[in-house]
């Protein structure tokens, strides 16, 4: 029942996002396509963040290599987005790897700190690409091309886009459901009796953390071509932490919570960047107020209004699902 | 690499990795007591010195200036610690993070609103401006040894705080078993205040001190607040002793790596490296030893 509602809500929002160039407007195009590359980065935080419990604060840092290997390809003149994306995605999954397996050590508060700790690393790195525009970063000579398809027009590239959205939801969503998902899932409630079923938690998070750097980067080697432009603000620590904010204005461990999360987002800033150049000073305490006051985001208060009547059903508790590790040490894991 | 130069160095090393220290004290013990992760800390240091160009301009003096800007910076951090941080303390480390990035998106745009987006700058108080010969033929500046006495003189009274007094013993007791402290009779929300009270005003006296040293500017506490963080991996969570050798770890190694790199690698290829160094540092440690050097709990 639950499910067909949530499928239904999916099919109908697939259809208005399939509409919107019908608007005619370049504009509105350009900003859903914004909405859809944030999503997908933002749904990347929620492959770790609600189904595998690790609160990441460096994603940026891969969306950033994404798009920083997408825009180095392309300067070097190779435009077949059929090669570059998937080598951007390749070498973000690598910094994944590396930066997953030092700082999946690590867990609870301190998994937070070093991740944010190496994606200023990376974010130092790329500042200093001299050949690149160091600190300002480089412009695109154009977009990539599919197949002899260029992707220059506004309209093609949405729904290009549009697709891999929905290609990597979908992936996402049945790689949690997964056998592997259940693995992952079981870790997030409890790491020990995981281990004892004789499931190495560490190599299961290490392969969630690299594939969700893999959907990073892909999204990144698609800011890149939306923008033709590419800068280490990009990997900045704000930018991981308006990731995990979309996710939370969302709706944590629903995939598709995160995508709407990105549109609140963009949508808010857009507005009230119409008013004000200074709107940080209204989303600072918006995230505050979303924290302490709507507990299970946007996401959670449509699918409730939706549910009306029906039994309220168990959702993610946040304080609780982190409550054991803890209990048991806060500091690190066992 | 000569003598004078290494000691220089030296100097200035300690004196960054005391800064990071005073920094890493705040994070370590409103962790250690709150379990919070308070991301918030690097406004602190930035409002920190935004408060003593505001007091200086109002008073004209130092010696007026810097306790009315502590105060300052101390009213505000009890603000936050009874409004935004107390609801925090039973939530999950999601919220916490979140709840306190957002107030730091918060006071970024706010100095922003209120002195404008251009640096500001802060003299070197006129007593301490000059040179001093530490050694035969080098020359230091005496404003960089005077804020070093200051932190090292702030960490001895800290430790005697810690160590001495009837606070120190709750602090203490209260990093290892608070609802027991709170069973006792303590008044823990008093307890909890003054914690984050204290950490508050050594992050702004750190902004402050390295006012006219780095210019004073919107998000100017960000950079520290990750290099504190890098600190607190490598020191441990929750431990004093860990934000000081830490502290003093990055600082030296930080420094000289900018030193040092340079002249090994040659300038084009060291960029990357002068500015990775002390990440690479925290990887080694994470390698050596999952929770930290002096971690309070070990994993």
């Amino acid at each position: 029942m639950r499910l067909n509602r949530r499928s239904a809500l999916f099919g109908v929002l697939t259809v208005l996002a399939l509409a919107v160039p019908l608007l005619g407007e370049t504009y509105y195009t350009r900003f859903a396509t914004q909405i859809a590359i944030l999503g997908m980065a933002a749904l990347s935080v929620d492959l770790l963040l609600g189904y595998a419990g690790l609160i990441t604060f460096g994603q940026a840092a891969l969306f950033g290599v994404g798009a920083y290997a997408a825009g180095m390809l392309t300067d070097a003149g190779i435009g077949n987005a059929l090669i570059v994306w998937p080598a951007a995605t390749v070498v973000a999954m690598l910094f994944a790897l590396v930066i997953g397996a030092l700082s999946l050590r690590t867990s609870g508060f301190q998994f937070i700190m070093v991740t944010l700790a190496f994606a200023q690393m990376v974010y130092y790195g790329a500042q200093s690409l001299r050949a690149y525009g160091g600190d300002n970063g480089f412009i695109l000579p154009r977009r990539n091309d599919v197949a002899g398809i260029a992707l220059a027009n506004h309209v093609t590239f949405y729904y290009v886009v549009l697709a891999l959205l929905i290609v990597v939801a979908v992936f996402a969503t049945r790689l949690v459901h997964s056998q592997f998902g259940l693995v992952i899932r079981g870790g997030r409630d409890n790491e020990r009796r995981l281990a004892a079923l004789g499931f190495p938690p560490y190599r299961y998070k290490l392969v969630v953390f690299t594939i969700a750097g893999g959907i990073a980067g892909l999204a990144g080697a698609l800011i890149a071509n939306h923008s033709s432009f590419v800068s280490p603000a990009l990997m900045s620590w704000q930018m991981s932490g308006q990731l995990l904010a979309m996710v939370i204005l969302g709706s944590a461990g629903t995939l598709i919570g995160p995508i709407f999360g990105a549109a609140i987002y963009l949508v808010f800033a857009q507005v009230l960047s119409d008013y004000t150049d200074h709107w940080m000073l209204f989303f600072g305490p918006l995230l505050v107020i979303r924290v302490l006051f709507i507990r299970d985001g946007v996401w959670g208060l449509i699918t409730r209004a939706a549910r009306a009547g029906e039994a309220e059903a168990p959702r993610l508790d946040w304080a609780r699902a982190t409550a054991p590790a803890r209990a048991d040490s806060p500091v690190g894991g066992p | 690499m000569t003598l004078p130069l290494f000691v220089e160095q030296m100097f200035n090393g300690v004196q960054l990795g005391l800064m990071l220290f005073l920094m890493a004290v705040g994070v370590t013990l409103v962790f250690g007591i709150m379990r919070i992760i308070n991301l918030a800390h690097g406004s602190l240091f930035m409002i920190g010195g935004y408060a003593l160009v505001a007091a200086l301009a109002a008073t004209d003096s130092y010696l007026l200036a810097l306790p009315l800007a502590l105060a300052a910076v101390i009213a505000l951090a009890v603000i936050l610690e009874v409004s935004v941080l107390r609801p925090l303390y039973a939530r999950g480390p999601l919220d916490q993070v979140l709840a306190t990035f957002g107030l730091t998106l918060f006071f970024n745009e706010l100095v922003v609103v209120i002195w404008g987006r251009e640096p500001l700058s802060l003299d070197i108080p006129r007593l301490l401006t000059g040179h001093v010969e530490i050694m035969p033929g080098v020359f230091y500046p005496l404003y960089r040894l005077a804020i070093t006495g200051v932190a090292i003189v702030v960490g001895v009274l800290l430790y005697l705080l810690i160590t001495r007094t009837r606070i120190g013993a709750l602090i203490r007791a209260g990093s290892e078993k608070r609802e027991i402290v709170a069973a006792l009779g303590v008044n823990i929300g008093l307890l909890y205040t003054l914690v984050f009270a204290l950490g508050a005003a050594l992050a702004a006296l750190a902004g402050m001190m390295t006012g006219p040293l780095l210019s004073i500017e919107s998000g100017n506490g960000d950079p520290i607040l990750i290099l504190t963080l890098v600190v607190i991996v490598i020191g441990g969570l929750g431990s004093v002793r860990g934000a000081l050798v830490g502290g003093l770890l990055v600082g030296i190694f930080d420094t000289f790596s900018r030193v040092m790199l340079p002249r090994i690698f040659g300038l084009n290829a060291s960029s990357a490296l002068v500015g990775m160094a002390v990440y690479v540092l925290m990887a080694v440690v994470l390698i050596y030893s999952r929770t930290g050097l002096f971690s309070a709990q070990k994993g």
